[in-house]
């Protein structure tokens, strides 16, 4: 198990330098920014020796060479907006991301298997018809439209939920609400559709001849061996949560990657850029490994 | 026998299933019964309903697609259909219990079997925790499995295909319950752990007393299982009785011929279908074929090399049959696979027409490829689904460009359909819609399309029914006398082999333990193994006695013995 942890981190390192390449040379292709940073009247002078303090006046290759060998010594560059550490900047921002990622993908999932079970359970009842359709406006809805909308009826019409931000409790409803709906809509689907077929197999037979009570068949034998799918979904949602929902931070004013990410973008602030790709990236790579090893706690068929 | 009062009682039961909204009668006016200490079998092919009813005792069906339209089913004076739920539900697997053909399905694959055993127990209030465990180890140890303390906590798939089925039989004893219904529970296993398998129901039968109702399509296990046989066909019961007198003397048309399809006649061989030219010039010759696999086992043991086919060697004339026979794991698709070039062998040589085998490349690999054809077991898996037969026949003329130009394409396989005895207008259905038969059948024309002069047939008939087999054997054979074709006909099952196959190598491990002409491997075997597989088919009920010798008994030894090491190689 050991080796192949060592394994996929030898994987993983060597697409982190790839993509850390790409999003180097990308990033300098939003242009200069001395033009957003100093005043709209500042000199040729002015201009030269901003360059030349932030080493933007050398030639790419150079700055490029410049940036490996500051990332051997674990210096990710400062941030030209907030004058400091560029990664304590990211680090910062990322637990907030990770907060709300790990409650929406929580939420959604436990929803999911209950409502999906449940579904599966009595197909064509009310409540499976019910439960698909839900879903299905879930997985359809965009989530920045929900959003607005939901800042319409609940911070502007109803005054009940603060806008954006945040501080108390009452900050984390909608954005939570917003990034929990896709998710659920995804996997509800995906319980039921795992769900139906696994309790048409012929373990669930034998479950029945046993004389185990109904409750049990579902949720002891058919859901245990539905799990795969919906981690492997699961996972992946989580990936683009972890990630930062740009939009929605955005939209409601949430401090954390994503928004980071994309201001840092829009100011130029190179350094900044890079190191919030650095840490998603990092941690995307620790989420793989956990859904992985999560394969084989749920299936005993899987080892490595 | 106490026919007055029968622990279950069937009658006029009739079951119908939808299907594409058209009500299907799965089940006739069927009427049985079972009295306590006793054992009926229901004897059908496949399609015949015969699940069906058993399944209705079990509340198994589900309703819709099934529809239970007419019949009662009375359990020890209780009609079940008037039982709510909850009474259903404590009469599974408390006093009714059931195993089912293939056990690595049936157990559920993510819970150890220590844990589907002991939920037997809590689910009906009869121990739970540690008194369960100590529950399921004793009955893992009464049905067999060795070192039950630490095997409880494996999970099936860590088990060989008969001891998992040991493990089904331990969880529906485990609350001694009245009925035992075992649903085909041998037909997935090797002959030799089938006969141990029987054994076994025999004893807990004696043991508990307990009636038990079998399910099977195989007729010696009826035979050697049967006090009494109902014979189904096409959801109804077709003949009933005392099995020696069904057996011995058939009434029904359908039983006659499910028992001449048999394909162990004794030394009379009225239906021989070996080849009866003498066998021409050596075909293909194969030398010191050996194929060995790394076996990656836990991190500390290191390497281990597993022997799948050891020192082989073996030659096939035109014109002749050579039949492999050996139980699971010794090596016979090994051979199938390496000699087909889809697998590469670790050493050895094969020489075909003159050409060896193992350093074709290009044209002459092609040409091989077409010369040597195999069928498959499955001929459903091995067909793709969404071609109709047309195109699945055709398509070794779309690879060997050069064997019929494409306007002649549709003549000849309207003529191959009719060679294997199918009609010109099935060649634009889809495999689908054809019987299991049939299907192999159409695998045969594919087989064909490509001229070939062997076909390699691995246990092409094992997943049909008797009388279709006898049917397949039939015409493999016709073909061999029309066109000159030569067979390796794998299999599992010695005796189909016996009227077909001119000579006959006999495989253990990796090894050929024996080979020989077909009548001397059956009139004087001399190796012990082929011996104990020809002693394990198994021998009707009423020519056993009762408290059989232990010379009788020896033949289970063997067979354990080969399975435990078989399952030790896979544990590493």
């Amino acid at each position: 198990m050991f080796s192949y942890i060592g394994r996929r981190a030898s994987h993983s390192i060597l697409s982190v330098i790839g993509l850390l390449t790409l999003v180097f040379f990308l990033t300098r292709l939003t242009g200069d920014p001395s033009a957003l940073y100093l005043p709209l009247d500042a000199t040729a002078e002015a201009r030269a020796a901003f360059a030349r303090l932030n080493g933007l006046d050398q030639p790419l290759h150079w700055q490029f060479a410049e940036y490996l060998k500051d990332l051997l010594q674990l210096d990710f560059g400062q941030s030209l907006r907030q004058n400091r550490s560029a990664m304590e900047v990211a680090l910062e921002a990322f637990p907030e991301t990770l907060k709300l990622a790990f409650i929406a993908i929580t939420l959604s999932t436990a929803l999911a298997i209950l409502v999906g079970s449940l579904a599966a359970a009595r197909p064509g009842s009310l409540f499976d018809r019910l439960a698909s359709l839900a879903s299905l406006a879930g997985a359809s809805a965009p989530d920045f439209w929900v959003a607005i909308v939901a800042i319409l009826v609940f911070a502007v019409g109803f005054e009940i939920l603060p806008t954006s931000g945040t501080g108390s409790w009452a900050h984390w409803v909608m954005p939570i609400f917003v990034l929990t709906l896709r998710p659920f809509g995804l996997l509800v689907q995906v319980v039921r559709g795992t769900m139906l077929s696994a309790l048409t197999s012929p373990y669930i037979k034998t479950a029945r001849a046993k004389g185990l009570r109904r409750q049990k068949i579902i949720f002891g034998h058919a859901l245990r061996n539905s799990l795969l799918p919906v981690v492997t979904v699961a996972g992946d949602l989580a990936t683009s949560l972890v990630n930062g929902a740009v939009v929605v931070e955005s939209i409601f004013g949430w401090p954390g990657i994503g928004k980071l990410m994309i201001d840092a973008i829009i100011q130029r602030d190179f350094a900044v850029v890079q190191s919030t790709i650095l840490v998603t990236a990092t941690a995307i790579f620790i989420l793989n490994i956990a859904i992985d090893l999560l394969y084989a706690v749920l299936d005993p068929r899987i080892r490595y | 026998m106490n026919q007055a009062n029968p622990i279950l009682k069937v009658e006029s039961l009739t079951v119908d299933f939808l299907s594409d909204n058209e009500p299907v009668r799965a089940v006739d006016n069927v009427s049985f019964h079972v009295n306590r200490g006793e054992t009926l079998v229901i004897l059908g092919e496949s399609g015949s309903g015969k699940s069906v009813s058993t399944s209705t005792v079990m509340d198994l069906i589900d309703c819709p697609p099934g529809d239970i339209v007419a019949g009662t089913c009375v359990f020890d004076g209780v009609e079940l259909s008037r039982l709510d739920a909850e009474a259903r539900r404590n009469i599974n697997g408390r006093r009714i219990a059931m195993i089912f053909q293939d056990p690595l399905a049936y157990l559920n694959p993510v819970y150890t079997v220590g844990r589907q055993i002991g939920e037997v127990f809590e689910s009906h209030g009869a121990g739970s925790g540690k008194e369960a465990r100590a529950k399921s180890i004793e009955l893992l140890r009464r049905v067999g499995i060795p070192e039950p303390e630490s095997r409880i906590d494996y999970y099936p798939h860590q088990f060989s295909g008969g001891q998992r089925q040991r493990v089904m039989i331990a969880m529906a004893i485990a609350l001694k319950p009245d009925i035992l219904i075992a649903d085909e529970p041998t037909t997935a296993l090797d002959v030799s752990v089938q006969a141990q398998i029987l054994d076994l129901l025999r004893d807990l039968q004696r043991e508990t007393g307990m009636a038990l109702i079998m399910i099977t399509h195989d007729l010696e296990v009826a035979a050697a299982m049967a006090d009494r046989v109902i014979v189904m066909n096409a959801g109804s019961i077709v003949e009933a009785g005392l099995a020696r007198e069904v057996f011995s003397n058939p009434q029904h048309a359908y039983t006659r011929r499910l028992i001449s399809a048999l394909p162990h006649g004794d030394a009379a061989e009225v239906s021989n279908r070996r080849s009866t030219t003498s066998a021409g010039e050596t075909l293909l010759q194969v030398e010191n074929l050996t194929k060995e696999y790394v076996v990656a086992s836990g991190a500390f043991a290191g390497k281990r090399r597993f022997r799948a086919v050891d020192d082989v060697s073996f030659e096939v004339r035109r014109g002749e049959t050579v039949g492999i026979v050996g139980e699971s794991g010794s090596g016979k698709s090994s051979i199938a696979r390496i000699l087909l070039r889809l697998n590469e062998p670790s050493s050895g040589k094969a020489v075909f027409a003159g050409q060896d085998v193992f350093r074709m490349r290009g044209k002459p690999l092609m040409d091989f490829r077409r010369k040597v054809q195999m069928v498959f077991q499955d001929p459903y898996g091995s067909m793709n689904p969404r071609m109709n037969v047309r195109a699945i026949i055709s398509e070794p003329w779309v690879i060997h460009r050069d064997i019929l130009p494409r306007k002649a394409w549709k003549d000849r396989v309207a003529e191959l359909l009719e060679l294997v005895g199918l009609k010109p207008e099935h060649a634009e259905r889809y495999p689908h819609q054809f019987s299991g038969g049939q299907r192999q059948r159409i695998a045969i024309a594919r087989a064909l399309a490509s001229e070939p002069q062997l076909i390699i047939c691995d246990e092409a008939v094992s997943a049909l029914d008797v009388s279709i087999q006898a049917q397949v054997i039939e015409l493999l054979a016709d073909l061999r006398t029309r066109l000159g074709l030569s067979y390796i006909f794998i299999t599992h099952d010695l005796p189909i082999v016996r009227h077909f196959a001119d000579r006959i190598m006999v495989m253990k491990q990796g090894r050929i333990v024996e080979e020989g002409p077909t009548s001397t491997i059956f009139s004087a075997p001399r190796h012990e193994y082929t011996q104990s597989l020809l002693r394990a088919v198994p021998k009707p009920k009423w020519l056993v006695p009762e408290e059989r010798p232990t010379a009788e008994r020896s033949v289970g030894k063997t067979g354990l013995r080969l399975e435990r090491t078989r399952n030790g190689s896979l544990a590493g």
